[in-house]
């Protein structure tokens, strides 16, 4: 493997890895304003992710971090490119960030509810975002022969990429559910249960359509062939699963279908674009790849190295916050947010 | 006003902003595991308030830290693209070591402390909060490894129209990097040490409830205030003399001093024309810049028309001159705070030693208003560094025109400034607020507010 391919690979893992762990934030924040009856409810499903969210978002940082310093290229173009959609993406992302910590420093009901509405907001459009931006990645931009985005606004919003949206907003909405069944107790963990059962099917839907819609409107299966492989066809039946065990009220098991259908469809894509990191709609020769967008053989060496010592150690003391944070939560416990 | 002037605009606006959260993140980490430890080995009560009451404190801070962070690191792509296109190779290396080194640990140990009270063992609990103060400063080390680049650019190759690293290890063996990184570092433990001298100060004035974790707090606070503020004018005194080398220029137009000297005098007050391209007035103290400058009364220190005249043959036609009455104004604002701040420490200190501090009424009401001292110092000290290295971008390298973003419209980055304002300016509202509020409350009401049954 040379090293723009690792590079590709580690960058795939930190997206992969954000979408995996963020993904479930978004999705207890989308349902937050839905499973909260009343002030401690929502304190609770908030608690679920207190001690977890900002260490999730890190993820989605390194990835930027690593994009600008592997592919620098890729990530002026997207950046720039992407302007707008970024705009609203930073704002979501700002006010969510602050909800959390501020929303039970004050106790009037005005403020609480101020706060928790922006957790709703600011969880509900990064999830439908990064569904649209990457959708817009493997169908397609307008990229000049200068590695320069010639597009607008509107030509990020096109149904393949509303697609996209949708399906990772369900998609991240379901793992939020599983996770909430599988961390909370009493009539919460029953909500988060009956939600999980409902919004199974629509995702389900979402996804299967994301999926025939990438027939059409990208090159990707024609890449991949009529049989996919066991990536695509893993995320569709681990999708398949979750709704089993959530029937059968195995939160454990569904959270690992749900996480599992988030990782191998996000390596679906990752595995499609390969080797491109942005697809040119106007020539497939201005497509940005993991060659001409990357950094020198010096930079990509020193960084691997960097990662390849770090990333397990993250793991590995990321893991064990989740060890140490493992119990249920309840209306009755000690509430820090 | 065009995209250029825009971008500029809200990069500086929002890192001046950003700037706000992360000094005092820095300091206060810092203290704040000081004084764990001190509850973890001696099992005093009083320590353990101490720590809640400023933990509490820091993470109404960290959060606003962390958000408008993500704006900085978009914020190069977004509106400064053709400046990571062609810094990428170099510049992005220490942003994304910082993430995966620094800000992982940070973010991660700080959930761990926050949720971990009850959970963890009283040893593992403290680990967790050194670790986020480990984790602060090894993201301020990192990120001054960048900035120190463009400052003074080092182990790099200009090869396929781009700066390409040579040498990992140069790049943060930078010589920058070693004042600047401690420059940087003191002034973050200045502003920990103004931030809980001016809280406690307030609650001994009040004399109300916590009375001993206050009077601790300040006596812990006065040490560390001097400490800081002293290491960190010595610093920055470094760093002046090795601006003398590096960007002379800077150094200049800090200065006010447009003609070469020997021996140079310094600026006490200069009064330019508007657009800073003349002086009007000065009064000047003779020799004393070549002191300060190269450690004798004698040397040369070069002034604005020659380096001008000089960069002018090493880089072609242009003007190479920092907006000088910013630059100057802003060097005087931070050395103004500056030394307010060693005064008002020393005078703390003494009152301290004779057992004074509660007896001083004027004092405790004056604490207060110095917590906007050490800000004061951070922003005008920025502003020095970042506009004194105008027109460049990356000094000597790249131009700052030549690295905004081309295909993003004057009135995207205008939305983009217009939306970042309002947001930050209702944000800082509720941050203070809420500082404001818990800095009040004190320690014992703090705990009772947050107990679940009090909230329902």
């Amino acid at each position: 493997m040379d090293l723009n391919t690792v590079w590709s690979v580690l960058v795939a893992v930190l997206i992969i890895g954000f979408f995996l762990l963020e993904g479930f934030d978004y999705g207890v924040g989308i349902l937050l304003p839905f499973l909260g009856k009343d002030d401690t409810d929502r304190r609770v499903i908030i608690n679920t992710i207190g001690p977890f969210w900002d260490g999730n978002e890190v993820w989605l940082v390194t990835a930027g971090g690593a994009i600008f310093a592997a592919f620098p290229e890729w990530y002026a173009t997207m950046f720039s490119g992407f302007y707008l959609a970024l705009l609203v993406m930073l704002v979501a992302l700002i006010v969510r960030g602050v909800a959390f910590e501020f929303r039970s420093k004050d106790r009037r009901p005005e403020w609480r509810s101020l706060w928790d509405w922006m957790i709703f907001v600011g969880s509900f459009v990064p999830a439908l975002l990064w569904g649209v931006a990457f959708a817009n990645l493997i169908r397609g931009v307008p990229i000049n022969a200068g590695m320069q985005y010639v597009g607008s606004f509107g030509d990020l919003l096109n149904p393949y990429s509303l697609a996209g949206g949708l399906a990772t907003l369900s998609a991240f909405t379901l793992h939020g559910a599983v996770f909430l069944s599988l961390k909370t107790r009493g009539e919460i963990e029953e909500r988060a249960h009956k939600a999980a059962m409902r919004i199974w099917l629509p995702a389900v839907i979402l996804v299967f359509l994301f999926v025939i819609a990438g027939y059409f409107a990208t090159d990707m299966f024609t890449k991949l062939g009529v049989n996919p492989g066991p990536v695509p066809l893993g995320a569709g039946a681990a999708l398949l699963a979750a709704g089993w065990f959530i029937r059968q009220r195995r939160s454990g098991w569904a959270f690992v279908m749900t996480g599992l259908t988030i990782v191998l469809s996000a390596a679906t894509v990752a595995i499609g674009l390969y080797p491109r990191v942005m697809v040119s709609s106007l020539n497939p020769a201005w497509s940005l790849t993991i060659y001409n967008a990357s950094s020198s053989p010096y930079t990509l060496r020193i960084l691997a190295i960097v990662a390849l010592v770090l990333v397990p150690i993250v793991l590995l003391y990321q893991g064990w916050s989740y060890w140490v944070f493992r119990k249920r939560i309840g209306r009755e416990d000690s509430l820090e947010y | 006003m065009d995209a250029l002037t825009l971008a500029r605009l809200q990069f500086a606006a929002t890192t001046v902003y950003h700037f706000f959260f992360v000094p005092l993140t820095l300091g206060l980490s810092l203290l704040v595991a000081l004084m764990e430890t001190m509850y973890v080995r001696t099992g005093d009560d009083v320590y353990k308030q101490m720590t809640k009451f400023w933990g509490k404190l820091f993470l109404i801070n960290f959060a606003m830290g962390v958000v408008t962070g993500l704006v900085q690191e978009f914020q190069f792509g977004m509106n400064w693209s053709e400046y990571s296109r062609f810094v990428g190779d170099i510049f992005g290396v220490p942003l994304a070591i910082e993430a995966l080194l620094a800000f992982f640990l940070e973010s991660t140990f700080l959930g761990i402390w926050v949720f971990g009270w009850t959970v963890l063992p009283k040893g593992l609990h403290l680990l967790a909060i050194w670790l986020v103060a480990i984790g602060s400063t090894m993201s301020a080390f990192w990120i001054l490894v960048a900035n120190s680049w463009m400052q003074h650019p080092v182990a790099y190759v200009l090869r396929n129209g781009r700066a390409e690293m040579t040498d990992f290890w140069a790049l943060i063996t930078n010589p920058y990097v070693w004042v600047q990184f401690p420059h940087v570092l003191f002034a973050g433990m200045a502003t920990g040490a103004f931030f809980v001298l001016g809280i406690s100060a307030y609650h001994l004035r009040k004399s109300g409830n916590g009375h001993e974790v206050f009077r601790r707090s300040f006596n812990w606070a006065v040490v560390y205030a001097l400490v800081a503020s002293v290491m960190v004018a010595l610093m920055g005194h470094s760093q002046a003399q090795f601006l003398s080398d590096t960007q002379p220029m800077k150094l200049a137009a800090a200065e006010a001093l447009w003609e070469t000297e020997q021996p140079a005098s310094l600026s006490l007050l200069t009064i330019g024309t508007l657009s800073g391209r003349e002086e009007v007035f000065s009064i000047r103290l003779p020799a004393a810049m070549s002191l300060l400058t190269c450690d004798n009364l004698t040397c040369e220190v070069q002034g604005i028309h020659n380096l001008q005249a000089e960069y002018e043959q090493a880089y072609g036609p242009g003007y190479y001159v920092p907006p000088i009455p910013l630059t100057y104004w802003s060097f005087r604002g931070m050395l103004t705070a500056g030394v307010v701040m060693v005064l008002l420490s020393l005078f703390a200190l003494y009152l301290v030693l004779r057992r004074k501090v509660e007896k001083v009424r004027w004092f405790l009401y004056l604490l207060p208003w110095a917590m906007v001292l050490p800000y004061l110092a951070n922003s005008t000290g920025w502003m020095m560094a970042e506009v004194g290295r105008q027109p460049w971008i990356v000094f000597g390298v790249m131009l700052t025109e030549a690295g905004v973003s081309v295909v993003v419209s004057a009135g995207a980055v205008l939305l983009s400034l217009a939306v970042f304002t309002l947001l930050y300016g209702a944000l800082i509202v509720a941050d203070v607020y809420l500082l404001a509020k818990y800095a009040r409350k004190g320690p014992t009401e703090d705990e009772k507010v947050l107990a679940p049954a009090a909230v329902h």
